[in-house]
């Protein structure tokens, strides 16, 4: 059994409220008039940096002193909206992570795979965060439902009135039909993970492997549940963000980036245990095998990256194109250095066999590729939410550390719960002895 | 005396293991071993050093990345750049997602191309090639262990492969 070490939970829990003083200063700092953006842009054209918005904010001149006006309001929604857009950027990061490893666990079940068995309780607990996590993205759903925030513009009576666009798509742009897709989602994953980990649990007691078959055909069935839900996820929750425009691999693009993290926080999570001496039939070959999943779903990340910016730019059509002409112009360090980060690192590093067994490679890789996906998120949201008055600062950064910390603590508070090796499974000596 | 080698004939790839083994400890020099399939951990129980296959492979593929980055550079933009549909031609890197298949192709394929052509010269495999197999069995059912007498005493050679289960024992001078 596991036992969660006063000092984990002393961190997890400083960087919790750490986290929270953070957020609530982001909140209480935004501008709250339009006087006050008037201030800020005073204050930065002072400094020489100042841009015009360009591309959609463009209207027609009313006079110099009627565009500013515009222009501020414009920038107040921006600035309003930041504190709001780091908070579900760093919810969704997290979540993605539980939802992942469950994509995962389900995958190694429906494979029978004979090496994982003995990984599967680390996997398990970092599902259990898949509760707390999909709850929190719904309540920040559900208050840009009821226009706390212009998370999202297609939520906006005022903007949907005048915008054919979104009129013709409201059908399925409504507020009610989003909270219900988002609660199906929610509630359907949740399920399958109550019902696979309280068999897993039940196996190990059990006299036959009922339990294990019962896991199986809830595996096989929960993929397909997940790879449909997880599409439409990836629609509703991100890519309505823009709701002009569209990309129909958007869902595998999604996918691909929850899966390398959650892969990559399993190979932490079992090198942290490993390294405490909680995992002694966890050998350097699992870690490997854990090393070329991590290698070899970033290069299928970068390949539908690329295929995703390729085909748009190719083809330079004008309402396609506008989603990376904001991000190039606007974003163009940390949407270029993420790819980089995501794609170069993992290549580099993870191709070497030898390297792939050395804990500390693993965990060095683990980290680039959760700050690259972490920013993979952060370009998804922004261009759409806060648009060019972006910035990593506290409301980023404190959003990451009190979903950090809520994250630790809910999956080694999780990993205390269970024996740490699945007993009775038919794969767990296959899994102890192997050997690649 | 110097060519003189003893082969020894196993039926089985799990017997020939523990062979090898002993062998090693023995002190004995293999010369060689002839099998029908590859048998997981024979290199390692023989004590063969690592394949650096994949070393080349690498270097091969960064051959075929320049290749194809030279070529394209040199094509689209400085021979003749054209306006082909609007593309910017420029610079590469304007242009550069409309070049990246063709980096990975070629990448892959001298990367591919050139490693099998390192394996063959340095295995030795070409057609026309006088097969070496020593005893035609053990492309079939039978594993052979070459090993070279040296100085040692050969009946007391004999003996051990007798030992090691071996199911023939063959004196060979060449």
């Amino acid at each position: 059994m596991y036992t969660l070490s006063g000092k984990l939970k002393i961190t997890a829990i400083i960087f919790m409220i750490l986290g929270a003083i953070g957020l609530v200063y982001a909140f209480a700092t935004a501008p709250t008039s339009i006087e006050e953006v008037k201030e800020i842009l005073a204050a930065q054209e002072h400094h020489g940096n100042h841009e015009m918005a360009a591309g959609e904010h463009s209207v027609a001149h009313h006079g110099d002193a009627a565009h500013d006006d515009e222009h501020a309001e414009h920038v107040l929604h921006q600035l309003q909206n930041k504190p709001w857009a780091a908070l579900y950027v760093g919810a969704f990061f997290f979540f993605m992570i539980a939802l992942g490893a469950l994509a995962f666990y389900a995958i190694q079940y429906a494979a029978q795979a004979g090496w994982s068995p003995v990984l599967f309780r680390v996997m398990e607990a970092i599902t259990a965060y898949l509760l707390p996590g999909s709850i929190i993205v719904f309540i920040l759903l559900a208050l840009s439902g009821v226009h706390l925030n212009h998370l999202f513009i297609w939520m906006d009576p005022d903007v949907v009135a005048t915008d054919e666009i979104i009129q013709n798509k409201s059908s399925y742009l409504n507020v009610p039909f989003f909270l219900i897709r988002a609660a199906i989602y929610i509630i359907g994953w949740n399920v399958f993970r109550y019902f696979l980990r309280k068999n897993s649990l039940k196996q190990d007691e059990a006299n036959d492997n009922s339990y294990y078959r019962k896991n199986f055909k809830l595996s096989a069935a929960f993929l397909v549940f997940f790879i449909v839900t997880e599409s439409m996820m990836s629609w509703d929750w991100i890519m309505s963000l823009d709701p002009h425009w569209f990309s129909t691999l958007f869902g595998w693009y999604v996918f691909s980036s929850l899966f390398v993290s959650a892969i990559t926080v399993i190979a932490l999570v079992t090198i942290y245990l490993k390294s405490r001496g909680y995992l002694p039939y966890v050998n350097d070959s699992h870690i490997h095998d854990l090393g070329k999943f991590m290698f070899g779903i970033s290069i299928f990340w970068t390949y539908l990256w690329f295929s995703q910016f390729m085909l748009i730019w190719y083809s330079n059509i004008p309402e396609e194109v506008v989603y990376y002409v904001t991000r190039i112009e606007k974003y163009n360090l940390v949407f270029f250095g993420m790819v980089a980060i995501n794609f170069l690192f993992p290549l580099l590093v993870l191709m070497n066999s030898e390297y792939k067994r050395i804990n500390w490679f693993i965990v060095m890789t683990g980290i680039m590729i959760l700050v690259g996906h972490y920013l993979d998120i952060y370009t998804m949201v922004m261009p759409a939410t806060v648009g060019e008055s972006w910035f990593i600062g506290v409301p980023e950064i404190s959003a990451v550390l009190f979903f950090g910390g809520l994250f630790t603590f809910v999956v080694f508070n999780a990993l205390t719960k269970a024996p740490l090796l699945a007993k009775r499974n038919p794969f767990i000596k296959e899994s102890e002895h192997f050997h690649y | 005396m110097a060519s003189t080698k003893i082969h020894a004939i196993y039926t089985d790839d799990d017997i020939l293991m523990q062979a090898v083994k002993d062998t090693r400890a023995k002190h004995y020099h293999i010369e060689e071993v002839f099998t029908p399939f590859p048998v997981h951990g024979l290199d390692k129980a023989m004590g063969l050093p690592h394949t650096r296959l994949a070393v080349t492979s690498f270097l091969y593929g960064l051959v075929g990345l320049t290749v194809a980055i030279l070529m394209m550079n040199f094509i689209m933009i400085e021979d003749w750049p054209q306006n082909i549909g609007g593309k910017p031609s420029f610079s590469f890197l304007e242009n550069l997602p409309a070049f990246i298949p063709i980096m990975f192709e070629l990448t892959v394929f001298f990367a591919a191309h050139l490693m099998v052509i390192t394996f063959y010269l340095r295995s030795r495999l070409w057609p026309f090639k006088k097969a070496e197999n020593p005893d035609v069995r053990t492309t079939d059912d039978l594993f052979l262990m070459e090993v070279l007498v040296e100085n040692n005493n050969i009946e007391e050679m004999a003996q051990f492969f007798k030992n090691t289960g071996a199911l023939e024992v063959n004196l060979i001078n060449k």
